[in-house]
């Protein structure tokens, strides 16, 4: 991978908590962000991906290894670095005594930018987050979507070259999810890079160009969804769910049938280039499912197949 | 300096709150007509303060309340807000992800601390004065003596707000105050204690502070007001050096 022309570029990078006990957050990973790409860390809860997030932002010091971000050392020019990121954190760290609007403008100050700069910043920024009407609402008014609408639009109001997104629809309601989507897309179309944290695949796969999958402080595999698919999993899945107690049983009828049988504690998953045969092939053998399902392989398989684990347990 | 931006934001946010500072000028003057004016009949005057003449027992409780608010001000700010902060609300969290460091942080905190220590004393300065329990013009120095003891309580109560693990651990912070703010002689003077006794009260930091104000609000210019000012400023820078090097190390885990 190309080391100088990436915008963030982590060697052997590690994140270690004195104890006691001692704990390894992030273990030694890798990866290169490239300019203008949306990049993305997959896993699940207690990965390390927001730990990572939080080094790449300058706010958690590294434990060892390197970490460049923007052509700057992440511990020597953090004030460099940090002047032209945007940050949105996991919990919303809005003011929430403040109005939409004050909050645009002390979190601007903070940059050290002039307040007749970030006035005029604002009436385009609560456009974007389609706030306009909200300009003079205190934020403990606001509902889970639009405080997250407006912890985005905070975090471009240094108008950031790299935007670190840290799980940015967890807890937002399907419309407010898909609002949040296309807003973050039109940011890329705009040019601004983005790291994300994500433990949704759809997410993963509706935002992101390149994915690391995380697990246990560790990145496990990368590439594009398409390429991770492609590279670790069949072309489709057939779901097969029984009664709880046969479920053993009908685990071992089902042995051989598709290259590979995923036993999961609701419903066995067959992975095979054919659904429909597999099914076929399912019913010769006498079982009886409940339900049945053939679907294209996703980004969660590749999780599956590669830590055993689901994403969200 | 980057630091004078979290000044800026609390007098944003004071801008929608400020009943709260009213609040916290409500008490000290509940405790002047309770106890000063109220048990004040009773007492009369307090002889062998300034030297010579006796004085009014409100006037000589007032710069002791007012002591007292320039602490609790400061004190309320950098334990029991910064706490809900550093918490709850993760104030500081979003605030370190701009160019601003723990270091602008602590110290940011600690300037809006001893401005709201400061605001609080001049409103009861305000009051007292209106009340003519004001002894003297030198009480002017009142005013930078409020400062001063913001100050030393301010960076005291950043070192106590990292060593807390929950709410709970407030009470150990009344534990300390309440206690010191009925015997550093705020009600009575030094001479009541017994020698060994006055020894001890003479370390306690509001004893200082009180020191420090009703010295100048009764017209005494003694050498103790050096002392008292020497006292709370080596406290400050000490508890200052502390401060920054511990919230810093809490901040960037």
């Amino acid at each position: 991978m190309n080391h100088t022309g990436a915008l963030v570029s982590a060697r052997g990078l590690t994140k270690i908590y004195e104890g006691p006990p001692e704990h390894v957050a992030v273990g030694g990973i890798d990866f290169d962000v490239r300019r203008g790409e949306a990049f993305g860390f997959l896993g699940p809860n207690g990965a390390g991906k927001s730990t990572t997030m939080r080094m790449i932002g300058c706010v958690s010091p590294r434990s060892g290894g390197e970490l460049t971000i923007l052509g700057h050392d992440a511990a020597r020019d953090r004030r460099t670095i940090k002047a032209r990121l945007g940050s949105v954190p996991q919990d919303d760290t809005l003011d929430t005594e403040l109005t939409v609007e004050e909050n645009i403008l002390i979190y601007g100050r903070y940059f050290g930018l002039r307040r007749d700069v970030i006035r005029e910043r604002t009436d385009r920024l609560l456009e974007f987050a389609r706030l306009t009407d909200k300009r003079a609402s205190r934020v403990q008014d606001l509902s889970g979507g639009m405080r997250r609408r407006l912890t985005i639009a905070r975090s471009l109001v240094n108008e950031p070259d790299l935007l670190l997104l840290d799980e940015p629809t967890t807890g937002l309601d399907p419309q407010a999810r898909h609002l949040l989507w296309e807003r973050l897309f039109r940011l890329k179309q705009d040019g601004v890079t983005l790291i994300l944290t994500t433990h949704y695949m759809d997410e993963a796969e509706q935002l992101c160009d390149r994915l690391a999958v995380m697990d246990g402080g560790r990145i496990v595999a990368h590439g594009s969804p398409r390429e991770l698919i492609e590279r670790y999993v069949t072309r489709e899945v057939l779901e097969l769910r029984f009664p709880l107690d046969r479920h053993e049983q009908a685990a071992e009828k089902a042995r051989g049938i598709g290259e590979r049988i995923e036993v999961l504690p609701d419903r066995l998953l067959c992975y095979t280039s054919d659904g429909e045969a597999a099914l076929e092939e399912a019913g010769r053998r006498g079982l009886d499912p409940l339900t049945a399902l053939v679907r294209r392989s996703g980004l969660e398989d590749v999780f599956l197949t590669l830590t055993g684990r689901t994403l969200i347990e | 300096m980057s630091a004078a931006v979290l000044v800026e934001r609390n007098l944003m946010i004071y801008k929608h709150t400020w009943y709260v500072l009213l609040a916290e000028i409500f008490e000290p003057i509940l405790y002047l007509l309770s106890i000063g004016v109220g048990i004040g009949v009773l007492v009369g005057s307090v002889t062998g303060v300034t030297g010579g003449s006796p004085v009014r027992y409100a006037a000589f409780v007032a710069p002791a309340l007012l002591a007292t608010a320039a602490m609790n001000g400061a004190m309320n700010e950098t334990t029991f807000l910064m706490f809900g902060k550093l918490k709850t609300d993760r104030t500081y969290e979003s605030m370190l992800a701009t160019p601003l460091s723990e270091r602008d942080v602590a110290l940011g905190e600690i300037a809006w601390a001893v401005l709201r220590g400061t605001l609080v004393s001049l409103a009861f300065l305000a009051v007292i004065t209106a009340l003519g329990l004001v002894e003297s013009p030198w009480a002017i120095l009142v005013v930078p003596g409020a400062a001063l003891i913001a100050f030393a309580f301010a960076t005291a109560g950043v070192v106590v707000v990292t060593f807390l693990r929950d709410w709970q651990d407030m009470q150990y912070i009344q534990l300390v105050m309440l206690p010191m703010f009925l015997f550093a002689t705020t009600f009575y003077p030094l001479s009541v204690y017994p020698r060994p006794v006055q020894l001890v009260v003479q370390w306690l930091p509001l004893y200082q502070s009180i020191e420090l104000l009703r010295n100048p609000a009764l017209g005494v210019l003694s050498p103790r007001i050096l002392v008292a000012a020497v006292y709370l400023a080596a406290m400050g820078a000490l508890c200052l050096t502390v401060a920054v090097r511990r919230l810093g190390r809490t901040l960037a885990a």
